[in-house]
């Protein structure tokens, strides 16, 4: 009953897939934690940090 | 601020090492410097926490890889605990250098070298490619298919430039050595000397707005 919770969301007992583009060669995974941390930079800049206010 | 406690020490003292150490430390970095309670107000952003995200996901990686070097290869591929901290262990990694990589990339947009802070940026970057080798030398270590498939390839890459016969990827030995204590040893001296460089130096400040150029 617990194993299909605890298991991996997505099956990896495959070989990955890969993304051709002329010369450009790489697995869909590194693609996506690629465009995860161009995501998570953009985020960072843009959303602003809670700030606290000082008792003076 | 304090002088390192010169005033208080002999001629005889100021002679010996230990004195010449304590004095330097003081003056370089002071405690109000070393442990500040205030960071300046452009620090209140979100791309600041990628920094301190890294070493705590390097402490998670550090303690987990404990707990799987004293633990060995054969608890760590049969039972289910074994196989959730090697996990641990993986996610660590990733986050590690997930949060290094957007941290790299906000302090280039900074130019976070400004200001006198050349020896902090350059300590980064060693600690990035550090790290890469740790990386590449913990897939080697895993004792399975996958660690003997990147071993073969990564052979001909280092063999290609001439340093094979020094780092040897199909010598189990020497590549777990590199990875549970040379290279994870290297990797917390250039943080620590990282955080040292940040702490004496400061946070660098954001670029000039336009026409307020100095």
């Amino acid at each position: 009953m617990i194993q299909p919770v605890l298991a991996a969301l997505f099956d990896l007992s495959h070989p990955a897939h890969y993304l051709h583009w002329h010369f450009f060669q790489m697995s869909v995974a590194n693609v996506i934690v690629i465009l995860l941390m161009i995501a998570v930079f953009v985020a960072a800049i843009l959303i602003p940090f809670p700030r606290r206010e000082r008792s003076s | 601020m304090s002088d390192g406690g010169r005033s208080s020490v002999s001629a005889a003292e100021r002679r010996m090492w230990t004195t010449w150490v304590r004095e330097r430390a003081v003056s370089s970095l002071p405690p109000d410097k070393l442990l500040p309670d205030r960071q300046p107000s452009y620090v209140s952003s979100w791309i600041y926490v990628f920094g301190v995200t890294t070493i705590a996901a390097l402490v998670v990686v550090v303690v987990s890889g404990m707990i799987l070097g004293l633990a060995g290869p054969a608890w760590w591929h049969t039972s289910s605990l074994g196989r959730f901290f090697n996990g641990i262990h993986l996610w660590g990694v990733e986050l590690f250098f997930f949060a290094m990589v957007v941290h790299l990339w906000g302090k280039f947009f900074m130019g976070a070298w400004r200001g006198g802070r050349g020896r902090t940026w350059v300590t980064g970057a060693i600690a990035f490619l550090v790290a890469i080798g740790a990386a590449f030398t913990g897939y080697l270590s895993q004792q399975n298919f996958d660690s003997q498939w990147i071993a073969s390839e990564g052979k001909d890459g280092l063999n290609s430039v001439g340093i094979g016969a020094f780092f040897n990827v199909s010598n189990f030995g020497q590549m777990y050595t590199f990875h549970v204590i040379l290279l994870p040893l290297a990797v917390s001296a250039l943080v620590v000397w990282h955080v040292l460089l940040v702490r004496r130096h400061g946070v660098v400040p954001p670029y000039p707005a336009k026409g307020q150029e100095r």
